[in-house]
């Protein structure tokens, strides 16, 4: 495979709360690879959304703090690199859409108007040549009658199509990177199908890299090639979703596919109880010193409360953060 | 490009309470003054609101005059022949007036703050609460309060009733309850909708419950901020009205000392710089103390 | 579907909610039909889904038949009373018999009272035992549903979301209903605690036979815990049957095309493209179409689905309202 198109290397964020510092983000290293999909699975909590934060220079300080680890983007180093520089990247190079697509639209702008902003922001365009690229990336995002949405204000439009004009924004400048955090958790199962189908669509045609930030593996399993699997700040299983969903090592992984009530369609007809991950996530300022899943783990060894398990090479041919799958 | 929506939310989301968390059990009241008294700035507004009513109600015994007595010449300087504040233009002892007029200022503010927050909850609350022709009647009511002028409304109503403290107190408490009535309606409106106030309705509430006890104590925080400054005004309120002549004139107060001294503010700065200082500090030890209450009575911020 | 009342816990017929209408200070106001001539019967002791997009009225209905909101038609009984025809003091009394549960455990719980306050509440509003009776009551649900009864003393924000679901279930639970709404009880949670609460709700309906009407648009959570689901469209129902015969043999197109639409764990990556997919978004339930409302996006519609409004036809338990079935063009 050819050098990753961005390269997350033992990134580690540092959170100082009332209740205490929290390791928010603990060595993780990720990496997406031109046109492809990576997956970051995990409950709220588990750090999916501050690696996001991380990538796009966006982490709150304080009271957040990048320690150590670096972020590159095509062989550029983004850790360190002035605000400046950084605003400059984002958008043109990396672009994001959030969960709620209202919140993030400025409601006294017409969705072409918002869109020919970032254009005109990182590419410099004319406001007509902006406006016309507005109109086409509509046309891209599968709105019908482009150029008359491209006039419409973000209340105007309904929850799916407000996605679609957030993927237009993201796009606009053709960025490398695209991260979508929870895209269609807010929208309806139909329109969230569309949306895959659009995000792949522009994958497959744009080139362009996908990190997609869910809490369901399903969407992982559609939309994905790799897939990494975090808890509590840290990276606990990732490699291609075909190995990790169809033979996961992790117990938590394990954990997080059985207890989901699956769509069967052919249920049967006596039913068992749903697998549970008893307790909840711990609190990320009193970890210890073992595996921060040791509490809650089914087949926890007296190795798991003394020692952080390091992720690697199973013979499943996927990285696992586990001292019973290698054991 | 546009920001992230809530950017520490993952922060928030982090520590989750462990499952075992420590249950610490203590009695409500005591809780709750447990939180007011480690919150410094409270402890401070109370401690100098306690001052300021030592001062007017315990001040007298040790300084017997009378304010309305002219006890030296004009305007003496504060602390010249003994007067610490100094003599108005009619060479009266300010200090006699400070402390005699605070009693009544700080009657009356209290007094007048009372009466709004009893007339603009009520009213913003059933307005809130019931909307429809409910809310239309209410609110148009409000507004018919809201475009008049207060203080000519206020003369009026003194004129016609007589000016006596108790009429000057209700004048002030009724022109300006309108401002509590909007921020108790809006408020009531927002938390109408909530799912714990569907939730105690399911479990049978009747409206008085529901308005009392479920949305009223969720709205409180901005009620409590208005009815600080409210205290704040009706003080400023009654030296307005003192100053045109229209407030007792049989009674000192603060505002009394501000309005008889105004006209020779250029001479004697000083005779309406302390009654003005007086009431500033009153507002401040007031407002201090309402925010303690407020996160006091707020159980997020209690226990933490 | 009057007929089979002796057994069914809930009966709802003909259910109408719409808001708005009347004269407004512009001109007539839009009519929203949020939910239009519902029916369905829930057998007691079972478990009734109600599943659908935004829009399609399945919350409306739940807060309908808790009375929460105004009918605008339609009968609802529970048991042998007629809770629709029951107002003031006699429907405060009869609330008794059914409770609901949240979505959103953040919200739903009052920031300003204890948790052992706010389970209570219900007994004390509606004067259920003694004091010491209602404490007791209240010790014995915390256990019920897996909290510790210390924990009675602290407030909703120290809970985590799966226990304050927990919390809600309790004060559902507190006035011992017949059926309990559950209006998306698991969709604010995290993954790993949807099971607990799951798991628990299947072993509370089994320990005290109650009946629940579960309204959701997991197909994946209503498929596990729904005995007879009902699909809802812009506030009718399009298509009913018991959650083995709906999965196995969906016949409403909009069912397939729901069906179609969740992400699947099961390596059917290969395949997306090939299922059925919906143009557009649910239109909005002001303006509704005089056909089939669901014409308009449905991939097979004809020109009498524009025209005509199929009826909901029963074949062997099978509800369905779509002119191309039973047909033989589907």
């Amino acid at each position: 495979m050819s050098a990753p198109l961005l390269d997350i290397d033992g990134i580690v964020v540092d959170f100082s709360t009332r209740a205490g510092d929290a390791r928010v983000l603990d060595h993780v290293s990720l990496d997406v690879a031109e046109g492809e999909i990576l997956g970051i699975v995990g409950e709220s909590g588990c750090g999916k959304s501050m690696t996001a934060l991380s990538i796009m220079g966006l982490v709150p300080q304080p009271p957040g703090r990048l320690t150590s680890g670096s972020i590159r983007l095509a062989g550029r180093e983004l850790v360190g690199l002035p605000e400046s520089e950084l605003c400059d990247i984002r958008g043109k190079e990396i672009g994001m859409i959030f969960q709620e697509p209202m919140s993030s639209l400025n409601p006294v702008l017409t969705v072409g108007e918002q869109i020919a902003e970032s254009v005109r922001l990182h590419e410099g365009a004319s406001p007509r040549a902006a406006m016309a690229r507005a109109v086409e990336m509509l046309r891209a995002v599968e709105i019908p009658e482009a150029d008359l949405r491209a006039k419409a204000y973000p209340h105007q439009l309904s929850g799916g199509m407000r996605q679609r004009v957030m993927i237009a924004i993201a796009l606009a400048c053709r960025p490398r990177v695209l991260i979508a955090d929870e895209p269609t958790t807010a929208l309806d199962a139909t329109v969230q199908a569309q949306i895959f189908d659009l995000l792949q669509d522009l994958q497959r045609d744009m080139g362009t890299a996908i990190v997609l930030i869910t809490h369901d593996m399903g969407a992982v399993a559609e939309l994905a090639d790799r897939v990494a699997v975090m808890y509590a700040g840290r990276v606990v299983e990732k490699g291609a979703v075909g190995t990790v969903l169809s033979d996961p090592r992790h117990p938590y992984t394990r954990g997080l596919i059985a207890c989901v009530p699956h769509l069967e369609p052919d249920p049967p007809a006596v039913r068992a109880p749903l697998l549970e991950i008893p307790g909840v996530v711990p609190a990320l300022t009193d970890l210890g010193r073992g595996c921060a899943f040791a509490p809650r783990c089914g087949s926890r060894i007296a190795r798991c409360d003394a020692e952080k398990p390091p992720l690697e090479a199973m013979d499943g041919g996927h990285l696992t953060a586990c001292w019973v799958a290698r054991a | 490009m546009t920001k992230p929506p809530d950017m520490l939310a993952p922060l928030d989301a982090a520590p989750p309470l462990a499952e075992e968390a420590p249950v610490r059990a203590m009695h409500p009241a005591r809780e709750m003054a447990g939180m007011f008294f480690r919150n410094y700035p409270a402890v401070f507004g109370l401690v100098l609101l306690l001052a300021i009513l030592a001062f007017t109600f315990v001040g007298p015994l040790y300084h017997p005059v009378d304010p309305f007595e002219m006890v030296w010449a004009p305007f003496s300087r504060p602390g010249e022949e003994g007067y610490l504040f100094g003599t108005d233009y009619l060479g009266r002892d300010i200090l006699a007036a400070m402390m005699a007029g605070g009693q009544v200022s700080l009657a009356i503010g209290l007094a007048a703050a009372v009466i709004s927050l009893v007339i603009g909850v009520t009213v913003g609350a059933f307005a809130g609460y019931y909307g429809g022709w409910v809310e239309e009647a209410l609110m148009r009511f409000t507004e018919f309060f809201q475009v008049l002028p207060t203080l000519l409304f206020s003369m009026v109503i003194v004129a016609l009733f007589g000016a006596s403290l108790l009429t000057v107190t209700f004048a002030i408490g009724v022109v300006s309850w309108t401002a509590v009535a909007r921020v108790t309606r809006s408020e009531f409106l927002r938390i109408r909708e909530l799912e714990y106030v569907a939730a105690a309705r399911s479990g049978s509430a009747k409206d008085g419950y529901l308005i009392f006890r479920v949305i009223l104590p969720n709205a409180l925080p901005p009620i409590v901020v208005q009815a600080n400054l409210m205290v704040g005004s009706a003080i400023l309120f009654e030296a307005a009205l003192s100053f045109l002549g229209l407030s007792d004139p049989n009674v000192m107060s603060w505002g009394q000392v501000i309005g008889s001294n105004r006209p020779y503010i250029l001479d004697a700065g000083f005779a309406v710089a302390i009654p003005g200082f007086a009431i500033f500090l009153t507002v401040l030890a007031i407002s201090l103390i309402g925010d303690g209450l407020n996160d006091a009575l707020n159980p997020k911020l209690r226990q933490r | 579907m009057s007929g089979d009342a002796r057994n069914s816990a809930l009966t709802v017929e003909g259910l109408k909610v719409h808001f708005g209408g009347g004269r407004g200070l512009l001109g007539a106001r839009p009519t929203v039909h949020a939910v239009d001539g519902v029916s369905f019967s829930v057998p007691a002791g079972r478990t009734f889904g109600i599943v659908g997009e935004s829009g399609s009225g399945k919350t409306t209905t739940a807060l309908a038949v808790m009375r929460l909101v105004p009918l605008t038609d339609g009968r609802v009984t529970l048991g042998d009373t007629v809770v629709s025809e029951l107002e003031g003091e006699a429907l405060r009394a009869a609330r008794r018999q059914f409770q609901i549960v949240f979505q959103d455990p953040y919200s739903s719980l009052d920031p300003r009272k204890r948790a052992g306050e706010i389970v209570r509440e219900p007994l004390d509003l509606m004067r259920i035992g003694t004091r010491a009776e209602r404490d007791a009551k209240v010790a014995e649900l915390f256990g019920q549903v897996g909290l510790r009864p210390e924990q009675r003393a602290l407030f909703p924000h120290q809970f985590s979301g799966g226990q304050r679901q927990r919390l809600g279930l309790a004060r559902a639970l507190s006035t011992e209903p017949d059926l309990i709404v559950c209006d998306e009880p698991v969709s604010a949670l995290d993954v790993a605690i949807q099971a607990q609460i799951l798991n628990l709700m299947a072993r509370l309906q089994r320990e005290l036979g109650l009946t629940y009407l579960f309204i959701s648009h997991d197909l994946g959570v209503v498929q596990h815990i729904c005995d007879e689901i009902a699909v809802m469209y812009l506030g009718q129902i399009v298509e009913q049957a018991d959650r083995v015969t709906l999965f196995r043999d969906p016949q409403h197109p909009y069912t397939k095309a729901l069906l179609a639409a969740v992400p699947s764990v099961h390596g059917a990556r290969a395949d997306r493209r090939a299922r059925l997919r919906l143009k557009g978004d649910p239109p909005s339930p002001v303006n509704l179409p005089p056909g089939c409302r669901f014409a308009s996006r449905c991939p097979v519609a004809e020109p009498r689905c524009h025209r005509e409004a199929p009826p909901l036809v029963e074949r062997g338990g099978h509800r369905c309202a779509c002119w191309l079935v039973g047909s033989g063009e589907n």
